[in-house]
C-alpha cells in the first residue's frame, strides 16, 4: 500500500497532461458546459482556501484602528511595527525559538529510534518480532485524549514536567508508532543483497545499518520526516498539557492561541495578525517549494 | 560445544558478549560458532531498547492506567480508590456529558459526509473534469497541480492557528464574513457568530473541520484516481458512459477502500475536534467531549475525566466498526 501512495501523486496528472492538443471530442457542447461548472467549482474553492490566508496577511499591515474600522480594506500605509510588536512584545519571536529548539531535538530522536526500531522489526527474525510490531501499528489507534490524565502524573513524576526536555520525549514517544509502522514497510521493500554483501565484507550490524541501509532508504525516511516535521511543529495539545506553566517557554501554536485571547483584551489587533503570518508563511513557503514530498508524506498517513 | 559444558568462566562471557558493543567481546565467544547468532540478538536487543523503553513509559503505561484510573475516585494524589462503575453510572446522569456528546456526536456524523463528499467532488473534477481531447477517455483540468497545492494549505498548519484564523474570520465586529456579506449588500445576513448560539456555533465548527480537511482529501482520492488504468476509462467511454455514469460505476467503486479509510480518519478527527472548539468557540456556546474531559482534567476530577476519555475510546472504535461494516463491499483488483 505504502508504494502506491508514493507513486501516485506524480502519477495523478501525468499520464493524461501529456501530449494533446485541446482537440474537442463527440460531445463537445456538453462537455463545455461541464467544463466550465467545473472550472467555476475549482476557483471557488480556491478562493475559499486561500482566501482567509490572504485576509491575514494582508490585514497584518494593517493599523488596529482601520481593522476594527472595516476588516476588508486595504493598507493605507503598511504598518511594519505590527511586526515588531508581535515579535518582541508578544513573544512569538520567544515562542519560534522555543518551537525550532524542542523540534530539533524531537525530529533528530523520533527519526533515529523509529528507523532503529523499524530496521530491526523488518529486516531480523527474532521471537516477539510480530508483537513488537503490532505493539507499535496498535499505538496509532488510540486517541492521545486518553492518555492526558496519566501522561501529565507521569511527567511529574519524572521531573519532566513543563521541561523542554519532558517534551521532547513526549512528541518522541508519540510520533513512534506511525514512524516504526511507515519504516518497518519502507525496510522491506528494500533489497537484501546489499545487506548481505556489506556483511561478507566486514561490516557489523550496526555500520550495515549506518552506512548502507539507512541511505538506502532516503526516499522513506524523507516522507515520514516531513510527516514528522510538520506535525511537530504543529502540535498543540502535548504542549498545552505539558508545558503549560509560565508563559516564556510556550511553543509557537501554543504562543499565538494565548495572544488571540489576551489581544481581545489588549486591543492590539495587527499584533495578532502579525504573529500568525509569521507563523504562516514560512510553513506555507516550505511547502510550496517542496509540495510533491509534503503531499505524498502527509496523505501517507492516512492510508496505514 | 553443549552450554552445559562449558566452565562458569566462558558462560560469563558469553552472557557479558551480549550486553557489551562488539570491540570488546571476548576472544573466546568471537571465534564461536555461535557468535553469529549472539552477534545478531545483541544488535536486536540494543537497537530495539531506546524506542520500546520510550514508548513503553509514555504511550503504552498511560493508555493502560488510564483505564484503571477511570474505574477509581483519583483526584490526583497519592491514593486512588476502586469504585467500580461509579463513574460511568455519573456519567450516564450527567446533562452537560450528553449535551456534549451530542455536539460530538452530530460533527461525528456529518463532518465526514461533507468533507469527503467535497474532497471526491474536487478529486474528480481535477482528475476528469477536462475538456475531451483525441486518444484519451478522460482528462484532467488545465492547473491540475496547482488547485492541489492550493486546497492542501490548511493542512499544514497549524490547527491552534487554524482556530485563530477562523476566530477571526467569525468575528462580529471586525471579521472577514461579515465584512463580505456587508460588502456585497447582505447586512442582514451578518450575524455575531460565535456569540453564543449554538447551532451558529455548532456550524462555525463544522465549516473550520471540513475546510481545515477538504484538501488533504482531494490530494488523497485524486492520487487513487490517478491509479485507475486508463483503458478501464476508454472502456467506459466505448459502452457509451457518460461522466455521471463514469463517476458512479467506475470511480468510485475502484477508489472506494481509500474512501473508506478516509472516512474513518476523518471520523476521529471530528470526534476529537478539540482544539477548534477550545480556542475559537466560547464556552457557553458549545462543549465537545474532548474539552469536557479537559475542563474535568482541569478541576482535578481525574478519574471522572479518564471515565470520559474511555468513552471516547469505545466510541471512536465502534465507529470504525460500522464503518468497516457498512463500508463493505467486494474488492476490485486491476
Amino acid at each position: 500500500m505504502s508504494a502506491q501512495v508514493q507513486v501516485a501523486p506524480d502519477g495523478a496528472d501525468s499520464p493524461r497532461g501529456a501530449g494533446s492538443s485541446g482537440v474537442e471530442g463527440e460531445r463537445p457542447a456538453h462537455g463545455r458546459v461541464l467544463n466550465v461548472f467545473s472550472h467555476a467549482f475549482l476557483v471557488v474553492w480556491v478562493v475559499m482556501a486561500a482566501g482567509p490566508l490572504l485576509w491575514v496577511v494582508i490585514t497584518a499591515f494593517r493599523s488596529s484602528g482601520e481593522i476594527l474600522g472595516d476588516p476588508m480594506g486595504f493598507p493605507t500605509s503598511l504598518q511594519w511595527e505590527n511586526f515588531t510588536n508581535a515579535w518582541l512584545d508578544a513573544n512569538i519571536g520567544k515562542y519560534a525559538l522555543n518551537s525550532l529548539i524542542i523540534l530539533a531535538g524531537s525530529l533528530t530522536g523520533t527519526m533515529l529510534l523509529g528507523a532503529m526500531a523499524a530496521y530491526v522489526i523488518a529486516r531480523f527474525t527474532f521471537p516477539g518480532n510480530r508483537a513488537v510490531f503490532l505493539l507499535f501499528a496498535g499505538g496509532m489507534m488510540f486517541p492521545i485524549i486518553l492518555a492526558l490524565v496519566p501522561l501529565f502524573t507521569i511527567m511529574d513524576n519524572l521531573s519532566l514536567l513543563d521541561t523542554r526536555p519532558g517534551l521532547i520525549v513526549a512528541y518522541i514517544a508519540y510520533s513512534l508508532p506511525f514512524t516504526t509502522f511507515f519504516l518497518t514497510s519502507f525496510f522491506q521493500t528494500l533489497p537484501s543483497g546489499v545487506q548481505e554483501a556489506a556483511q561478507i565484507d566486514g561490516a557489523s550490524h550496526v555500520r550495515t545499518f549506518f552506512q548502507v541501509m539507512l541511505p538506502m532508504a532516503k526516499p522513506g525516511l524523507v516522507s515520514i520526516g516531513i510527516f514528522n516535521f510538520l506535525g511537530q511543529w504543529n502540535q498543540y495539545l502535548l504542549p498545552l498539557l505539558l508545558n503549560n506553566e509560565n508563559e516564556s517557554s510556550y511553543v509557537l501554536p501554543q504562543g499565538l492561541a494565548t495572544l488571540a485571547i489576551s489581544q481581545g483584551y489588549g486591543g492590539d489587533w495587527g499584533a495578532l495578525f502579525a504573529g500568525l503570518t509569521i507563523a504562516m508563511v514560512p510553513v506555507l513557503v516550505v511547502y510550496i517549494v517542496f509540495q510533491r514530498q509534503v503531499q505524498a508524506g502527509l496523505t501517507a498517513g492516512a492510508l496505514k | 560445544m553443549r552450554w552445559r559444558r562449558l566452565s562458569l568462566g566462558e558462560q560469563l562471557q558469553f552472557v557479558a558478549s551480549v550486553l557489551v558493543p562488539p570491540r570488546f567481546t571476548p576472544e573466546r565467544v568471537r571465534y564461536d560458532r555461535r557468535y553469529r547468532t549472539i552477534d545478531k540478538y545483541r544488535f536486536v536487543a540494543w537497537f530495539l531498547l531506546l524506542p520500546l523503553v520510550f514508548y513503553a513509559i509514555f504511550v503504552i503505561s498511560p493508555f493502560l492506567q488510564a483505564i484503571w484510573y477511570s474505574f477509581t475516585d483519583w483526584t490526583g494524589g497519592a491514593t486512588a480508590n476502586f469504585v467500580g462503575l461509579d463513574n460511568y453510572t455519573k456519567l450516564w446522569s450527567d446533562e452537560k456529558f450528553w449535551d456534549s456528546l451530542v455536539t460530538s456526536l452530530t460533527l461525528l456524523v456529518i463532518a465526514p459526509v461533507v468533507t469527503l463528499a467535497l474532497g471526491i467532488f474536487f478529486a474528480y473534477m481535477i482528475t476528469a473534469g477536462g475538456r475531451h481531447r483525441r486518444n484519451q477517455a478522460i482528462s484532467g483540468v488545465v492547473g491540475s497541480s496547482f488547485y492541489k497545492v492550493v486546497y492542501f494549505f490548511p493542512q499544514v498548519l497549524s490547527i491552534a492557528i487554524i482556530a485563530v484564523i477562523w476566530q477571526r474570520v467569525f468575528s462580529s465586529r471586525s471579521g472577514l464574513l461579515n465584512g463580505v456579506l456587508g460588502g456585497v449588500g447582505l447586512e442582514g445576513a451578518e450575524q455575531s457568530w460565535l456569540g453564543g448560539d449554538y447551532k451558529l456555533a455548532l456550524g462555525a465548527t463544522l465549516v473550520v473541520l471540513s475546510w481545515s480537511f477538504v484538501g488533504f482529501y482531494v490530494v488523497l482520492f485524486s492520487a487513487a484516481m490517478g491509479a485507475i488504468p486508463n483503458d478501464i476509462y476508454e472502456a467506459a467511454l466505448l459502452d457509451g458512459a457518460g461522466r455521471a455514469t463514469t463517476f458512479f460505476k467506475v470511480t468510485l467503486p475502484l477508489i472506494w477502500d481509500t474512501v473508506r479509510t478516509g472516512w474513518i480518519y476523518m471520523g476521529i478527527q471530528a470526534l476529537d475536534a478539540f482544539a477548534v472548539t477550545l480556542i475559537m468557540v466560547p464556552k457557553h456556546a458549545l462543549k465537545v467531549t474532548p474539552v469536557y474531559l479537559y475542563n474535568k482534567f482541569q478541576e482535578g476530577q481525574l478519574g471522572y475525566a479518564t471515565a470520559i476519555g474511555v468513552v471516547l475510546l469505545v466510541l471512536s472504535m465502534v465507529f470504525s466498526l460500522l464503518v468497516m461494516r457498512v463500508g463493505r463491499r467486494e474488492r476490485i483488483e486491476y
